[in-house]
């Protein structure tokens, strides 16, 4: 076996030993072996998911071979589960994988229970009927839920899951935590001991931007009534103050300085959307709460008294022009700020845990110092029943997506997948499954289409020509490329949903 | 028709039915799914994490003919994405490996692999191809193939493509969730080196900060990579692929990193650093080369209209997918009709290689020149060296075999931003006053 480490070393340089230990103990249900759920559980079973198990109740057919790779010719008549999940294992025998020789339908309605032991489920395949049954097995059990379909040159992958809250977001452009709107003590001492007005040249040009600009805000807001700049015009003339400080033209730190400026400038305590968060009911917490709302309780407290409206810090600096020892400083004033408020926060949640019965350091010190490090990133995804939005709708959204060009098409095949299955239990077969059907099937097709839309309460509405004649055409072919793709897909959401990375 | 029990049942759905929403040449039937298999040629370059897929994925979508070509061998930390390699395969070549496995499991899959540089092939080689996918996770190499395929292409007396001479490409790249599939129909859509500011360049540190003002892990590893061990080891190269190297390296940024009170060297990051480690994972891998292989599929048979021209990737923050549109550089030296440049007959090879030098566009040192596959000079091997060495002394005009007109290929090293890089560029070279034609293009329509 090889070292976990240098195996998993390129996607543990996305999300860490946190994020693999959160795949290492999961375990995944897929359901259909098709070349859609194959390729998602190939991904996962790659990158060290716990354990697996294969429900599918057909056997290997000379067409499997056309479009699924983890089954050949030996497979021929054999159990299709069986098959894959053998190839699955072969990928990597740190992965516990089982398999399971039924239908998925009928698992769904003669063994619901089945469902409850996993912590996620991919459904591959499946017709709304099952789909939606499924849905509510899993959301009384609280397992999340994922749908991959390929069909023809197009498919869906879709989440359900009654609240999926994400701490660690890792969003691409998030502004830094240097708090320069609002500085503590510690960070205004230590600015108020640098002199800007030095001698030597060298040590003024390697005086980091963010004492520069700690300073200069300070400077500022005594001539201004306590103010910072807000204005446009108050906003240039500040960034002139910052000019006439340069003594040189090379002086890279006094460049950073302008650029960052609107640092200084933005405003200061926390965003709407965590303000929302905060609003949340969930955060009256009781003995059945998540630790993610025991955290928010304490992170609410937090901000209105100890932290004066801002979270706690997030405690790191990114690269500045700057003199070793400076920077050095810095970073250890930051460190330790966010250190101090992780302290207060951490005692919150104990105090919060005990409150509602719980075992007071049930919530590990590492959550809650990445909670900490993350609290103005944090998210809260939810979702509706498949059911609720298969029978109810958003109907304006629904309107302007079929009439938007540049969402029509997207959205009549959304339409037409489901009329696809509509039509499936209409007339036992899918439009264009067979050659011999083609003629009929197409208006037969866009009878259903428009029933559908009827049903939903677009009354009137049209889908193009094209679309339906286009959508017969596929007559439900998985084909391969296609289904690699939304397998992808599929176990990228896996992943992300399992708490690896972001949402 | 579409026979259930075959196994191209899925693809015959799509290459054997009329549709709506297809190519303007698309002619649906059995003959077209057989040409696909008899006929249609693809060369995949690079068989890592997206070369395997891309292998698997042309094999199960009508391919027949299949051939890959990678330096590289197999490493362990291939084995979370690279899905056709096992543990025991570590240090055999990528390129045999990945195409053994897909034949063993495809019947009727014929892969041929090339295990070396793709600089050691020949550029006819890769003439030899209806279409060439790529899989790489380098600018260079992309450059470098990009360039050979843009030099296949001829453009008539207007200045339009010549349909016959456009060698597609398809191209994707991934980083961490993140990637990007994109279809290159030199002189239609850009090149490579049309939208090259899509690859912002990489992030070099100041020296100085390196060696007198370190605030970060990655300065101190930095400065025991290109400044320490020049010094202690001089003369010896640093190899990143030697463990014992890079031990050294890291031993030498966490000393740095200690005398200066900086957090934050680790083994692993020391290496990140080191090698530019792109964070690879199987699922992006996978998304980008299925839709690579569709496009592929959709540029030999037209069964649905091709991606125009460039689609991006998202899955970090929720799911973004873009498709942009976008626009060919006219002047490209790389796709564009090429730098014509007039000459006198009585000019040696010589002179025209320092005219290459001098030549505001162009800077070319070290050329190596050929004219429709012929070697005229070469700088390298030395065999070949020696052999056309004598041509430097010989008119041009003659070594081209008197054409008044025609495009040579040269080979040589540029300098763009202070920096030397190899390159391969087209010239359109049309001699002065030769015979009756002033540009052969015309005359056949004249």
């Amino acid at each position: 076996m090889a070292e976990p480490k240098v195996k998993y070393d390129r996607q543990l340089r996305i999300w860490g030993d946190q994020g693999q230990a959160d795949l290492e103990k999961s375990s995944i249900c897929l359901l259909n072996c098709g070349p859609t759920g194959s390729e998602t559980l190939k991904n996962l079973v790659l990158g060290g998911i716990g354990s697996i198990t294969v429900v599918d109740g057909s056997k290997v057919e000379e067409g499997d071979l056309g479009n699924n790779f983890l089954v050949d010719e030996s497979s021929l008549g054999k159990s299709k589960a069986k098959c894959v999940c053998s190839f699955l294992q072969e990928l990597n025998d740190a992965v516990k994988a089982k398999f399971v020789e039924e239908s998925p339908e009928t698992l769904i309605e003669t063994n619901p229970s089945f469902f409850s032991q996993f912590t996620l489920v991919v459904a591959t395949q499946l017709v709304e009927y099952s789909m939606i049954k499924l849905d509510r097995i899993c959301r009384e059990a609280n397992v999340i839920l994922i749908f991959a379909r390929s069909y023809g040159l197009t498919g869906f992958v879709r989440i359900s899951v009654k609240e999926h809250d994400v701490i660690e977001s890792k969003p691409e452009h998030f502004l830094d935590d240097l708090r320069l709107n609002n500085p503590w003590p510690e960070l205004k001492r230590f600015a108020d001991d640098i002199d800007l007005n030095v001698q030597d040249p060298v040590v003024h040009k390697h005086v980091p931007y963010v004492v520069i600009l700690v300073k200069k805000a300070d400077e500022w807001t005594k001539s201004h009534g306590g103010r910072l700049p807000s204005t446009r015009e108050e906003k240039k003339e500040f960034k002139e103050l910052l000019k006439a400080g340069m003594v040189a033209q090379d002086e890279d730190n006094y460049k950073e300085a302008i650029d960052s400026s609107f640092k200084v400038f933005a405003p200061r305590g926390i965003s709407t959307e965590l303000q929302q968060i905060l609003n949340d009911s969930s955060v009256e917490v009781d003995s059945n709460s998540s630790d993610f709302w025991v955290l928010v309780a304490a992170l609410k407290d937090f901000i209105a008294n100890e932290g004066g409206g801002e979270v706690p810090l997030e405690g790191s600096i990114p690269d500045m022009t700057s003199s070793t020892e400076q920077y050095v400083n810095l970073q250890n004033i930051y460190h330790a700020k966010a250190e101090a408020d992780f302290l207060v926060i951490e005692h919150l949640v104990r105090g919060i845990l005990k409150k509602i019965g719980r075992d007071s350091n049930s919530i590990p010190r590492s959550t809650i110092k990445s909670f900490c490090k993350n609290a103005r990133k944090l998210k809260v995804c939810r979702y509706r029943l498949i059911e609720d939005e298969f029978n109810a709708p958003n109907l304006p959204d629904l309107q302007k997506y079929l009439t938007d060009e540049d969402s029509s098409i997207a959205m009549g095949i959304y339409i037409l997948l489901r009329a696809a299955d509509r039509f499936a239990a209409n007339y036992n077969s899918f439009p264009g499954q067979f050659d011999s059907a083609m003629d009929e099937d197409i208006p037969r097709l866009k009878s259903t289409a428009i029933s559908l839309l009827n049903d939903l309460g677009c009354n009137g509405a049209t889908l193009a020509e094209d679309l339906i004649n286009e959508m017969c055409r596929f007559g439900a072919a998985e084909l391969h490329a296609v289904a690699a793709l939304v397998g992808g897909i599929a176990s990228q959401e896996v992943i992300k949903s399992l708490g690896a990375e972001g949402c | 028709m579409a026979d259930t029990l075959s196994r191209s049942r899925d693809l015959d759905k799509l290459l054997l039915r009329p549709g709506n929403l297809v190519g303007p040449r698309f002619e649906p039937g059995a003959e077209l799914r057989d040409d696909l298999q008899a006929f249609a040629k693809v060369l995949v370059v690079g068989a890592g994490g997206l070369g395997c897929e891309l292998l698997k994925d042309l094999a199960l979508t009508g391919f027949r003919n299949l051939e890959v070509i990678d330096m590289d061998r197999i490493e362990v930390t291939n084995l979370n994405r690279q899905f056709l390699f096992r543990l025991e395969d570590v240090g055999k070549p990528k390129a045999e490996v990945a195409a053994k496995r897909v034949m063993e499991r495809i019947s009727g899959v014929q892969i041929v692999p090339h295990f070396c540089r793709i600089e050691d092939k020949e550029i006819e080689f890769y003439n030899d191809f209806s279409i060439i996918a790529l899989g790489l996770d380098s600018v260079e190499a992309r450059s470098y193939i990009n360039t050979v395929a843009c030099s296949f292409l001829e453009y008539d007396s207007d200045d339009n493509p010549r349909e016959e001479t456009i060698k597609p490409m398809v191209d994707g790249g991934t980083e961490g969730f993140k990637g990007h599939a994109r279809v290159i129909l030199p002189g239609i859509t850009p090149c490579f080196e049309c939208t090259i500011w899509l690859f912002p360049p990489q992030v070099k540190f100041p020296l100085c900060t390196l060696a007198e003002t370190p605030r970060t892990a990655a300065h101190c590893i930095e400065y025991a990579h290109l400044i320490k061990w020049d010094e202690v080891h001089g003369g010896v190269a640093f190899d990143p692929d030697n463990p014992e190297h890079m031990k050294w390296v890291y031993d030498e940024a966490v000393k740095r990193a200690e005398l200066f009170g900086i957090p934050g060297v680790t083994y692993s990051f020391t290496q990140g650093v080191v090698k530019n480690i792109i964070p690879a994972i199987a699922s992006t891998n996978a998304i980008i080369s299925a839709a690579c292989a569709l496009e592929t599929l959709k540029i030999a048979t037209e069964c649905s209209k091709t991606l125009s021209n460039y689609l991006s990737y998202n899955g970090s923050q929720g799911l973004h997918t873009e498709v942009a549109e976008f626009e060919r550089d006219k002047d490209c030296l790389v796709c564009g009709p090429g730098i014509r440049i007039e000459l006198d007959t009585s000019i040696t090879l010589q002179k025209f290689m320092d005219l290459l030098e001098e030549h505001p566009k162009l800077r070319l040192s070290k050329a190596s020149i050929t004219h429709r596959g012929k070697n005229l000079y070469m700088q390298a091997p030395p065999v070949l060296e020696e052999m056309t060495r004598s041509n430097l002394s010989l008119s041009l005009f003659n070594l081209m075999g008197k054409l008044p007109k025609d495009v040579v290929h040269v080979n040589g090293m540029t300098i763009k931003n202070d920096q030397k890089f190899s390159c391969l560029r087209k010239l359109r070279v049309v001699f002065k006053g030769v015979d009756g034609v002033t540009d052969m293009d015309t005359a056949g329509g004249a």
